[in-house]
């Protein structure tokens, strides 16, 4: 694949010159967010492979390497696999749309309060 | 419902959301991308749509409801605003995965261009090698302001050269651009320059520039479409990174534009370059925060030294940060001078630029004013003036134009 004396697994991954700002609390957790948002990445890769291998089997009944590099998605195509990419991360960010809707609903009954209010016998 | 069809595929969905990135315009020295390769872009760009449009909403919203409630007194600047917002979850989960993205975006663009570094400097060679178009200082001091931080997170930014004759740094910013605006910018990443050009057919439809300007051109995205706009005009392109612009010759060759010549300089001092009045036009685009305080007035001067009367300047750029514009707003337009390699951009946002236009020597009654939104192939690409949607604050691609005709 490399046909260049440059290194691209040393040197893709350069860091930028000038400090980097992290933003959670706890950086570990920055660093582990950053390895899962990574792999998140590679799964969208491979699910579009598989998509990809799965519209050529069904227009040539055969599949090859070269059918896969050369493969172009027709609007269709397209809008189908854009649309799944979204609702791929939609689940994968869940937690964070969860976050949007508990600030919007406010104050909430945690289940704890309501166990306790549900015992009362009186 | 009948269980004998065989393509159990619902109707077709209706989305909006960016576009297979098999859609770039892939002109002579564009790099070439694997399968693989090519998803990875598009989870990128679907990624940061994503950010922009489901999980940045929640700052404001969060400002709004658990912020600015806890603040005893009222915010008097945007620096105060930021300070509370970088305490609050919310801000930091989407910082914390827009860097993230944009870091990702810069090695998935890094890895395409330099594991094919030879092909790609060899065919630039090829193209560039004697060619009076290209003008390289190889004793060329880089700028602080170019020098000091790698702008957007860029590794190795404008300027520096992995190999001799190397331009993986432009192929990757050319190539992965798409990612960053979610194709925003068109085909050819062109849409702001396409822009700019019909701005000024429709504004100032008598204007027949003979020589062009572009400062901080960069790999010649933003001017090739005025080259090709005013193809009997003769276009100069200035930047301090001769990567870009080995990459912007070859570029606008293979793309059939032959009027546009490529030349290293610092756009604060061109004097030894230029003489006064040698132009009818003088561009930037999205430039002027990659600047400083210092050299951005120096910028102005040169300008108006350099037009010939009659002549235009315009500068595109994100809005400027006014009164208008809520502590809030100017908060998260900050996110990119902070926290994404961008440092001028505060301060550059809170000039009076036209106060500094008219002590650069340009009359205030002649200054321009003016607004343009990408445009690119609206059956193919988002469109950014119709995008209601995202306002991915400083990034969206829509952009202020301000700017001054010279008396004469």
């Amino acid at each position: 694949m490399s046909t260049t004396t440059l290194d691209p697994l040393k040197l893709a991954g350069s860091k930028a010159k000038g400090k980097r700002p992290w933003f959670l609390d706890n950086p570990d957790t920055e660093r582990v967010m950053n390895i899962t948002l990574a792999l998140m990445q590679e799964v969208a890769v491979i699910r579009e492979r598989l998509d990809t291998v799965e519209r050529l089997l069904d227009r040539d009944g055969v599949v090859t390497r070269e059918a896969i590099e050369a493969f172009e998605p027709s609007k269709t195509d397209a809008d189908e696999r854009g649309y799944w990419m979204q609702e791929y991360i939609a689940r994968c960010l869940r937690i964070l749309q969860q976050d949007r809707e508990a600030l919007a609903r406010g104050k909430e009954d945690s289940s704890e309060d309501v166990a306790d209010e549900f015992a009362k016998t009186d | 419902m009948a269980d004998t069809e065989r393509d159990p595929r619902p109707e077709p969905i209706e989305y909006d959301g960016p576009p297979d990135y098999r859609v770039v315009g892939r002109h002579g020295v564009y790099p070439e991308t694997s399968h693989d390769e090519i998803a990875r872009f598009n989870f990128l760009a679907q990624m940061n749509r994503h950010l922009s449009t489901k999980v940045m909403p929640g700052v404001a919203e969060a400002f709004e409801t658990r912020i600015e409630p806890k603040r005893k007194t009222a915010y008097k600047t945007r620096h105060q605003v930021r300070k509370d917002l970088v305490k609050d979850p919310m801000f930091q989960w989407w910082s914390a995965m827009r860097r993230a993205t944009m870091e990702t975006r810069q090695q998935a663009g890094r890895w395409v261009t330099i594991r094919q570094a030879d092909e790609l400097n060899g065919k630039v060679k090829t193209l560039t090698e004697g060619d009076p178009r290209l003008v390289l200082d190889p004793d060329f001091k880089q700028p602080r302001s170019t020098d000091a931080i790698d702008h957007h997170c860029m590794p190795g930014s404008y300027h520096t050269e992995l190999v001799p004759g190397d331009v993986t740094g432009p192929a990757n910013y050319d190539a992965g651009i798409f990612a960053t605006t979610g194709g925003m910018l068109g085909r050819y990443n062109d849409g702001g320059g396409v822009a700019v050009a019909q701005w000024v057919q429709k504004n100032l439809p008598d204007f027949k520039p003979k020589r062009i300007l572009d400062l901080g051109a960069g790999l010649g995205h933003n001017v090739l479409p005025i080259a090709e706009a005013f193809p009997d005009a003769a276009v100069v392109a200035v930047d301090a990174g001769a990567p870009m612009l080995r990459y912007g010759l070859a570029r606008a060759k293979s793309m059939g534009i032959e009027n546009v010549t490529f030349i290293q300089g610092d756009v604060s001092d061109l004097k030894d370059m230029f003489g006064d009045e040698s132009f009818d036009w003088v561009q930037s685009t999205m430039f002027l925060h990659e600047t400083s305080y210092k050299t951005m007035p120096m910028i102005f001067a040169e300008t108006e030294r350099l037009l010939k009367p009659g002549g235009i300047v315009l500068h595109v750029e994100q809005p400027q940060y006014s009164d208008d514009m809520p502590l809030f707003e100017q908060a998260m337009r900050d996110w990119d001078a902070f926290y994404n390699n961008e440092p001028f951009w505060t301060k550059m946002h809170e000039v009076d630029l036209d106060a500094w236009m008219e002590k650069a020597g340009f009359s205030r009654d002649r200054l321009i004013h003016g607004g343009v939104a990408a445009v690119v192939d609206p059956e193919v690409f988002p469109e950014a003036a119709e995008d209601a949607e995202q306002e991915d604050y400083g990034r969206k691609a829509a952009w202020h134009v301000i700017g001054a005709r010279k008396e004469g």
